[in-house]
């Protein structure tokens, strides 16, 4: 029998506010443990949460660039258990109602274009940390981000591949970098991930038992992690079994999943301190006036305004930071596939190569757009430019002062060029004769013996003409 | 007169006349506590040097026209105090010393306040005779053999015994105004959201309120004055501008309407002494030229398992962060995680306390929710609806605070229903929010009889006036108690 597998996601992702989402403490990390901490996050005796403005902000924002409905009166509800990261014993959620419902992302897999629905989503706190250390008996608790706020996105069960889970999460994170709400880095933590996944004999039209998997580490995990688990259910399912609906984990060094907990009923109570959220269409209005142009919408017009391929209006506008950087470009610079070209091969891989951010170039998109039109007047030649574009990489100097200082400029001296062809022709009579023989290739050598000469600083087209009028 | 006998009001007025010195004073409460509070166990901790330091520092600046600056006072041991013990009574949190001071605390200080120390109370305030205390039981000052009520008992059984000018207590169904009645002095629960109640340990967050304890109506709007306001720092807290508390204290009542809810009166737990007593009140309020008329809150007998089950709801959340995790009581000896937390509170927590938890998390699980919270939160909907209709007929209502006089040490404490009658009629105020105060209203066997002025919300100053006329025309807060043999009266 076929089967058609059902996948929806729960997505944690963290807001980049400043301040906690309760409390004035810094979402800041990496310093001492526990250096972000006050009564409030720390859960200690009449404390109450005080709501972080900015918080429901970004997360409006979120949920109106998800297309969500975004609730006028949302409100916050405890979930109640134990555990020695969560302070309060209660994570504060929002349960009852949440801030967004009914929103979608689009994806495309197999270039057909595709909506995979969101039920809600939702503003919480992110519980603090365990540390475990090897050997010890005991575990340290850090709560720096305890009260760290979080939105929570919870899909509608319609992937159906681990492919289609894959470009749900890919833009997801890139419209939520896009609009500046979340670094969204999985690896970092940033943004976490839980699988819900059934299957049901193709062609019904009733869900199967799910299964939830936790402990997912990076987007390539997510899709391993699927791909194992149809297969799984499925051998269960052929062989006459049935699926238990459980939490499972994944076990990424060894590539499976194992059982992790039976179904659990939570304790849902109302948060009594906090006052509803209320978001006027006026508020909700200017929150959208905020959130910038999207990268599916930014591609379609880079096709179109620069008259991009796909391809390259793709890998661009998955930046916000790339997008902006080449858009500026282009205010300077009048072909824009030029522009394309340079960003994508040149910065992306000295970007790779380095593993600097694009967020901290030191040098401007039109020092960039300078070069190009250096190239253009011939004053540099496209080689050398790479060089040029490496120091102004490295250095942040504009290509002026590069050429300048470095004394790049190209020799576009009729008589110079001519003498300096002369001198190659004399020590290459081999290849010479080769050219005269019909080997149109010796050509491109002689060139290459000119270049060397001068550094390759000769004007490449006049090196042409020069060389085959004396050869001739 | 002697210093510890004095009011705010008339301590207030000494120190401006530089009659007295605040150090002085304090040193007077000191060895009152001293010679006292061995039979009376009103306090947990004291805090005598800071105290001492407190009132130097004011008799330096020697600027009395705040009326609380020197006053010697005390703090019921669940409103956090910075760098004093704060135990809520409970072994739990036996050792905790808070790194900060509720706001009830921090505008005490600033206008330069002595705090003498923290006072007994039930274990985290679950409960109405302060029995339920981990370290002692405290004894009503009028009759050592009886209760002091609860669960502030500690601060009640301090004013009343003049071992402390005026005290803090928090009142969720009555902890403030049931131990007033008891011992005899004057009790004011707040509206919910007039006073801060941040850095007070929650027991049922949407119905705690903070107020004072006082020997009489005016220390009360002193105190309120000085605690009551919006706080950044509680997001429940209310913007509704304070009134002149003191402004309004006079005794011109012509023509307000007092409403007596009858079925306060009708019913077979009250005490015939003090339905008379109350009847008496109520003459002497029509003589004041009010009317008075009976009224019917008919969902009222409702209110105390409506009540019962919010707070064991709530606070079986609220009491989850002491797990010994942090800080507080951690066991020695566990096996895992889940023995940690077992053990832990297992030995931190108390009978009452753990009683509620367990009854509180299976009325708030999944299954029974909607079927009890939800319920209860629907008969408090009728409850406010009530006092609404009654409101807009009535300036105040009157009530008896306790169906009874206090009663005897042990004689309740293992029969939780029994216990919970004495909130039979402070609790439908906590659950519709309102202001409430308990004042002296006559005695019974030498036993004070508490008379329960109820507002509409924040009407706090009406409460007040009322209390204050029939204060005016009646000396039942002017009586002092005779002390038995074995103490000293003498200084
Ligand atoms: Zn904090």
């Amino acid at each position: 029998m076929n089967y058609e597998t059902i996948i929806g996601l729960e997505v944690h992702v963290e807001l980049l506010t400043k301040t906690k989402i309760f409390c004035g403490c810094s979402t800041e990390f990496g310093k001492e443990p526990n250096s972000h901490c006050c009564p409030i996050c720390l859960g200690m005796p009449g404390a109450l949460p005080l709501m972080n403005r900015s918080v429901v902000e970004y997360a409006a924002k979120a949920g109106l660039a998800l297309n969500c409905d975004i609730a006028e009166l949302s409100r916050f509800d405890r979930k109640n258990y134990f555990y020695p990261d969560l302070p309060k014993a209660y994570q504060i959620s929002q349960y009852y109602i949440p801030l967004a419902r009914n929103g979608y992302i689009e994806i495309e897999p197999n270039g057909q274009k595709k909506r995979i629905g969101i039920r809600i989503m939702h503003m919480e706190e992110d519980a603090g940390k365990l540390i475990h250390e090897e050997g010890s008996a005991y575990s340290l608790v850090d709560l720096d981000r305890a009260g760290v706020p979080l939105v929570e996105i919870v899909s509608e069960p319609d992937m159906r591949s681990a492919e289609e889970a894959w470009l749900y999460l890919n833009n997801l994170k890139t419209i939520l970098s896009y609009i500046e709400v979340s670094d969204c880095k999985m690896e970092e933590g940033s943004l976490r991930c839980d699988i819900n996944i059934s299957l049901r004999p193709e062609g019904s039209k009733e869900f199967g038992t799910k299964v939830e998997i936790k402990n997912l580490g990076s987007f390539r995990a997510v899709r391993r992690a699927i791909e194992y688990e149809e297969k799984r259910q499925k051998e269960i399912l052929e062989s006459g079994g049935s699926i238990t609906q459980e939490t499972r984990r994944w076990d990424e060094a060894q590539g499976f999943t194992t059982f992790m907990r039976g179904k659990v009923e939570n304790r849902y109570s109302p948060e009594p301190n906090m006052a509803p959220i209320i978001i006027k269409d006026d508020w909700k209005e200017e929150i959208r006036s905020k959130i910038p142009e999207l990268p599916n919408a930014r591609k379609a017009r880079f096709m179109q305004e620069y008259s991009l391929p796909e391809y390259d209006a793709s890998v661009i506008t998955a930046s916000k930071i790339l997008a902006d950087f080449y858009e500026e470009c282009v205010k300077y610079y009048h072909d824009p596939k030029v522009v394309s070209n340079w960003v994508m091969v040149e910065l992306m891989s000295i970007l790779n190569e380095t593993g600097q951010g694009i967020k901290n170039l030191k040098f401007t998109p039109k020092q960039l757009s300078d070069m190009l039109v250096m190239i253009d007047k011939g004053t540099i030649s496209g080689k050398i430019a790479k060089d040029v574009f490496r120091d102004m990489f490295e250095t942040g100097k504009s290509p002026e002062d590069i050429v300048k200082e470095k004394g790049l400029i190209q020799i576009s001296d009729e008589a110079e060029l001519e003498s300096i062809a002369q001198k190659v022709i004399d020590n290459n009579p081999k290849s010479v004769q080769d050219y005269k023989n019909g080997k149109k290739k010796a050509l491109g050598f002689l060139v290459g013996q000119i270049m060397k000469e001068t550094k390759g600083k000769a004007n490449p087209q006049m090196v042409n003409t020069i060389l085959i009028r004396l050869l001739d | 007169m002697k210093l510890h006998e004095l009011t705010i009001n008339k301590a207030n007025e000494l120190l401006k006349k530089k009659e007295i010195k605040s150090e002085e004073l304090t040193s007077a409460l000191f060895n009152r506590i001293d010679s006292f509070d061995g039979k009376i166990k009103a306090y947990v901790t004291l805090d005598k040097d800071r105290a001492l330091e407190a009132a130097r520092l004011a008799d330096k600046k020697a600027d009395f026209t705040q009326p609380l600056t020197g006053i010697p006072m005390a703090v019921k041991d669940n409103i956090c105090t910075k760098d004093l013990k704060t135990t809520c009574c409970s072994k739990m949190l036996e050792n905790f010393v808070p790194p900060y001071d509720a706001t009830v605390i921090s505008k005490l200080k600033d206008t330069n306040a002595v705090i003498l120390g923290k006072t007994n109370m039930d274990e985290f305030a679950m409960g109405s005779s302060t029995e339920s205390s981990f370290f002692q039981v405290t004894k009503n000052p009028w009759n050592l053999e009886c209760v002091p009520g609860g669960s502030s008992g500690g601060s009640a059984a301090a004013v009343a015994a003049d071992e402390s000018l005026y005290a803090l207590g928090s009142d969720t169904g009555g902890s403030i105004r049931q131990p007033a009645a008891y011992c005899g002095v004057v009790g004011l629960k707040p509206t919910y959201g007039r006073v801060s109640r941040f850095g007070v340990a929650a027991l049922a967050s949407t119905m705690d309120a903070i107020g004072p304890i006082t020997k009489d109506v005016t220390d009360c709007a002193i105190v309120l004055s000085a605690i009551a306001g919006i706080d950044s720092f509680d997001p429940t807290s209310s913007d509704i501008p304070l009134s002149d508390y003191l402004k309004c204290l006079h005794d011109e009542l012509n023509g307000i309407k007092i409403g007596i809810p009858k079925e306060f009166l009708d019913n077979d737990v009250i005490d015939k002494d003090v339905k008379d007593a109350f009847l008496n009140a109520a003459k002497i309020y029509e003589n004041l030229g009010c009317i008075c008329e009976e009224i019917s809150l008919a969902n009222a007998e409702y209110a105390l398992w409506a009540y019962h089950i919010t707070v064991a709801a709530e606070s079986s959340s609220e009491l989850g962060q002491y797990d010994g995790i942090r800080y507080g009581h951690r066991a020695t000896k566990y096996e895992d995680l889940k023995d940690l937390y077992k053990k832990s509170r297992g030995e931190g927590f108390g009978t009452e306390v753990k009683r509620r938890i367990i009854l509180g998390t299976y009325l708030s699980d999944a299954q029974n929710y909607d079927k009890y919270y939800l319920k209860a939160q629907k008969i408090r909907t009728l409850i406010k609806k009530d006092f609404e209709n009654a409101f807009n007929k009535y300036d105040l209502l009157i009530t008896p605070t306790v169906p009874t006089t206090a009663f005897k040490i042990g004689e309740k404490i293992d029969d939780p229903l029994k216990m919970y009658m004495n909130d039979l009629y402070t609790t439908p105020v906590n659950l519709a929010g309102l202001p409430a105060i308990s004042i002296p209203c006559g005695f019974s066997d030498g036993l004070p009889i508490g008379l329960q002025i109820i507002g509409k919300a924040f009407d706090e100053a009406s409460i007040l006036r009322a209390a204050y006329a029939f204060e005016q025309n009646t000396n039942y807060h002017e009586k002092r108690i005779k002390w038995e043999e074995g103490f000293s009266d003498e200084l």
